[in-house]
């Protein structure tokens, strides 16, 4: 083989006066970078196939193991950095596009550290939420202008409304109704293991949210968790039929993803084994190629088309929304949508994660979530249309803070996906698309999946969710809000720092230091 | 003609300018409706909410009475506080556009040293001549009118917009506001007050309580941090927040609801002060589903953070705390008076021993219900002590000062301290 040009990024200490030889790290690498010499008894490591997944490290038992972040892989050039040299070396040794998973590491602003929450001082009391109710019950769906009652009450009867006849006459279209404003994003069965998926969904039903079954159908193990499910139907199609549809509580039309906005998605034929085909009902070992748009929606009138054959499919007993990503005309693009009669429009920014997706497209096209939930809210309220669908934030909510802000922005909801896998054991190695997941998430292979017990996985995700939502009850309270909903599109009580004319404007709020 | 977008460039001593800051307080809360419709003097109220004193700073009091302008029950009735006489003779061209001028002058007030600074302030009795094919209602025509003045035109603020009603307000305390306006000559079947305790010293004659639209008027001791999310949503039905307080978008939210969208007044509490989650589950189905599905609508108009407010409409005086009860709230009734207070001592004052006096739960109204049937009655009764000739004639008959004992109200039977 050639000389390969391209450096190791990593660099893997051993202190051999730590090391007992017992092989953990050979056992748990998959990218076979440790290796056990019997003839010397000692163990070699090979920083070229290093990925920085941190899994020898963590399990290594006497801590003899450190892997390092190699800074001189390059001379320092802060204009042809490493990783530019780097990706010119394996495309001229390779000719292809360049894969990466999770969400863009480039250091575009994250307008969410650029944003500072409020708290009541004297004029509004604080609200400790230990002593008083704290709200943050969440409802998704399409809500009708206004509600109109029946009441027959006796003209002369003193009686209160209480006691007299009082009829809704409005129907309320069903709704998601959310214990926290979390859910778990759209991560198919195939992109991850099934023991992942079942972490999801357990997790989601026991605190009383919702998780989204990605694009890759809905594997049986998972009908118990129905109520609590979104199911998700993508451009591939895979796995949709008519009782697919009606297993979630919600179906979700996915046109776009932050990581890859315009792009399609390719699940290569050597992952599409057994399960995963019947899941997905396509023959074993074909690629899933999920092409770029929807071959039956080339337009907006089209969307809704689909919005409503779905919802026909359902008896309209389901919220029907639609996920984009957030691209430069999200604003119109969303008002767009809700007229097209979605019930929830899922924004999904430059930040968000992803299984597989060319790393050009998922560094430079998209933009910031913040910025696209401040606009999309504020156009929908100028239209007077806000009210019909719910707006879930997408793409990097890294905590609870991120939540509060996305709400106060405009977001009615968030979805999280790779803070949920980060809360199951996710080191963000962004290698998720060679399927060698060292943390048993992003493969199929049993050897791997099976080090992801789904007990402790849903015990892990329902922590996080009663972290954050413990966390949110303190920022609310602090800020003397009892309900959730008295804080969406609330930006009264967001403040930014360090940012332009142009940037505070678009995010619709003050500076830090501006008072009423 | 569009305001300034750039505070640095408004003359500092004006109404404008103290129009851009948005102003939390502290306050206190009077109102009394007498639900038989018997009309009583201002003199009452301005006793009242005097015993408060401590809960103001004097840099607001106001009040708004119901039944005061009898001669004119159908026409609207708009005051109007000026900056200088060029606005004002901007803001009457525009009014003349749209509306039949009955009567227009200048609301009587006695110079006092306490009371300094005010502004120009006008009434005028009017009828609408603008195209009612725009609008659903004259109500609505009104509104975008009065909205569009206090946007549109620098210095001008309609403060109040209904029919035989209207609000008297400042920078004070409520006393003198009173004095200053000669309340004591005014005689009304509803009345709410307020004395005003904003956390800085920008204090402005528009800015003080009660806030109106139309016949609403609304008082209010507290902070909405709910504003940013109410003002949002009342703003998809055109109502715009240009007074920059919080008691503006609870009236907007009542009229919205009550108005518009023609909510009983009784089911108004479980969207302002909604109950709590884990109440609503525990109610009877269809209880429940009511609630739920007033939750899951009208969530953005949820009342957030502390608040007490009295709101008064042509027939019926609206009270109401938050649902945790983070502010004070009295009521009480003697005969057909409701008395609601933020604190007992006033209703004391006026009315030594109530038939029935209470604290009302956080969430839970206090509605007294005038019979349109007896504002009519009532209304009857004042013209034909009246002589019906000169408009002057009509108000300042109105404006008989109780000669009687104070707080011997008409034989009503209350019977001050």
């Amino acid at each position: 083989m050639a000389l390969e040009l391209k450096q190791s990024e990593f660099e893997i200490e051993r202190d051999k006066n730590k090391c007992i030889s017992c092989e953990v790290c050979v056992r748990q690498c998959s990218n076979d970078v440790h290796e056990y010499d019997s003839d010397q008894d000692t163990l070699y490591s090979d920083n070229s196939k290093c990925v920085g997944c941190r899994r020898c490290e963590t399990l290594c038992p006497t801590g003899a193991l450190k892997i390092r972040n190699r800074e001189d892989q390059f001379k320092t050039n802060y204009n042809w950095t490493s990783s530019h040299l780097s990706n010119i070396y394996r495309q001229a040794d390779s000719g292809g596009v360049l894969l990466t998973g999770m969400g863009s590491d480039r250091a575009h602003t994250v307008y969410w550290d650029h944003i500072l929450f409020n708290a009541a001082q004297v004029t509004n009391p604080s609200i400790d939420p230990l002593r008083e109710p704290m709200e943050i019950r969440t409802f998704i769906g399409r809500k009708p202008e206004r509600l109109d009652f029946e009441i027959n009450r006796n003209k002369d009867s003193k009686e209160s409304l209480k006691d007299t006849n009082i009829k809704l006459k409005t129907k309320v279209p069903p709704q998601l109704d959310l214990s926290t404003p979390i859910m778990f994003s759209a991560m198919s069965y195939g992109s991850v293991s099934l023991n992942v998926c079942k972490s999801l969904a357990a997790a989601a039903s026991e605190f009383g949210t919702y998780y989204n079954t990605g694009e890759g159908g809905l594997h049986k193990d998972l009908y118990g968790y129905a109520k609590n499910t979104i199911v998700q139907v993508a451009s591939g199609r895979y796995g949709v039929d008519v009782d697919y549809l009606n297993k979630g509580a919600a179906v979700e039309i996915k046109i776009g993803q932050g990581a890859k906005p315009g792009i399609g998605g390719h699940l290569p034929g050597e992952k599409v084994t057994g399960d995963i085909s019947n899941t997905r009902m396509i023959p074993e070992g074909t690629d899933a190629i999920s092409p770029a748009p929807h071959h039956d929606i080339y337009s907006i009138e089209d969307l809704a088309q689909l919005i409503y054959a779905l919802k026909e499919a359902t008896n309209w007993l389901k919220p029907v929304g639609v996920k984009v990503s957030a691209v430069h005309n999200i604003a119109p693009i969303a008002s767009g949508i809700v007229r097209a009669g979605a019930d929830f429009v899922t924004i999904d920014g430059l930040r968000g994660g992803t299984g597989a997706a060319p790393q050009i497209i998922r560094d430079n096209v998209g933009i910031p979530i913040e910025l696209a939930i401040a606009s999309v809210d504020e156009r929908l309220r100028e239209e007077g249309i806000r009210y019909r669908s719910s707006i879930i934030a997408a793409g990097s909510i890294r905590s609870s803070a991120d939540v509060i802000k996305a709400i106060a922005l405009g977001a009615d909801a968030v979805y999280i996906g790779t803070a949920a896998l980060v809360a199951i054991g996710c080191h963000l190695c962004q290698k998720c698309y060679t399927g060698k997941c060292n943390w048993g998430i992003a493969t199929q292979d049993p050897y791997l999946t099976k080090r992801l017990n789904p007990e402790i996985g849903t015990r892990k995700l329902l922590n996080l969710l009663r972290g954050w939502s413990l966390e949110i009850k303190e920022m609310l309270g602090g800020a003397g809000i009892n309900a959730i909903e008295s804080l969406k599109s609330n930006r009264e009580h967001l403040r930014g720092i360090n940012l332009n004319d142009r940037e505070l404007a678009v995010l619709g709020i003050k500076h830090a230091g501006e008072a009423w | 003609m569009n305001r300034l977008n750039n505070i640095n460039k408004i003359n500092r001593n004006t109404q404008e300018y103290f129009s851009r800051f948005r102003i939390p307080s502290g306050c206190a809360v009077f109102g009394v409706v007498n639900e038989s419709g018997e009309r009583f003097s201002g003199q009452m109220v301005m006793d009242g909410i005097s015993v408060m004193h401590e809960r103001s700073n004097g840099l607001g009091g106001g009040f708004a009475a119901y039944g005061i302008y009898p001669g004119f029950e159908d026409d609207w009735v708009f005051h109007v506080f000026y900056d200088d006489m060029e606005t004002k003779r901007q803001t009457e061209d525009e009014i003349a556009r749209n509306f039949k001028i009955l009567f227009g002058e200048e609301i009587p007030t006695v110079k006092i040293s306490q009371i300094v600074n005010p502004p120009v302030i006008y009434r005028y009795f009017l009828k609408s001549k603008r195209n009612g094919d725009a609008f659903e209602t004259e109500e609505d025509s009104i509104m975008d009118f009065v909205m569009h003045v206090n946007r549109d035109i620098r210095g001008a603020y309609i403060v109040s917009s209904g029919k035989n009603m209207g609000i008297f307000k400042g920078v004070g305390f409520p006393e003198d506001i009173g004095r200053f306006f000669k309340l004591d000559q005014y005689k009304g079947h509803l009345w709410t007050s307020h004395g005003r305790f904003p956390t800085n010293s920008v204090g402005w004659w528009g800015g003080a309580h009660p806030f109106g639209l139309l016949n609403w008027s609304v008082v209010h001791n507290g902070e909405i941090s709910s504003f940013g999310t109410n003002k949002r949503f009342v703003s998809r039905f055109g109502y715009e927040c240009t007074l920059s307080t919080d008691t503006e978008v609870i009236t907007y939210l009542l009229d919205l609801l009550v108005r518009k969208q023609k909510i009983d007044i009784e089911l108004v509490h479980l969207i302002l002060a909604s109950p709590l989650w884990e109440d609503i589950e525990r109610m009877p189905v269809k209880e429940r589903d009511i609630l739920k599905a007033l939750r899951i609508l009208y969530g953005s108009a949820l009342l957030n953070g502390p608040f007490s407010i009295i709101a008064g409409s042509s027939d019926f005086m609206y009270a109401l705390n938050d649902r945790i009860k983070l502010r004070p709230l009295v009521a009480a009734r003697k005969d057909r008076y409701l008395f609601i207070s933020s604190e007992e001592a006033p209703i004391r004052r006026i009315c030594a021993s109530p038939d029935h006096l209470w604290h009302p739960d956080g969430g839970e109204p206090v509605i007294g219900i005038v019979r349109k049937k007896e504002i009519k009655k009532e209304i009857k009764s004042v013209r034909k002590i009246q002589d019906n000739k000169k408009f002057t004639k009509l108000v300042n008959t109105e404006m008989i000062s109780l000669n009687k004992s104070r707080g011997d109200l008409n034989g009503s039977g209350i019977k001050a301290i």
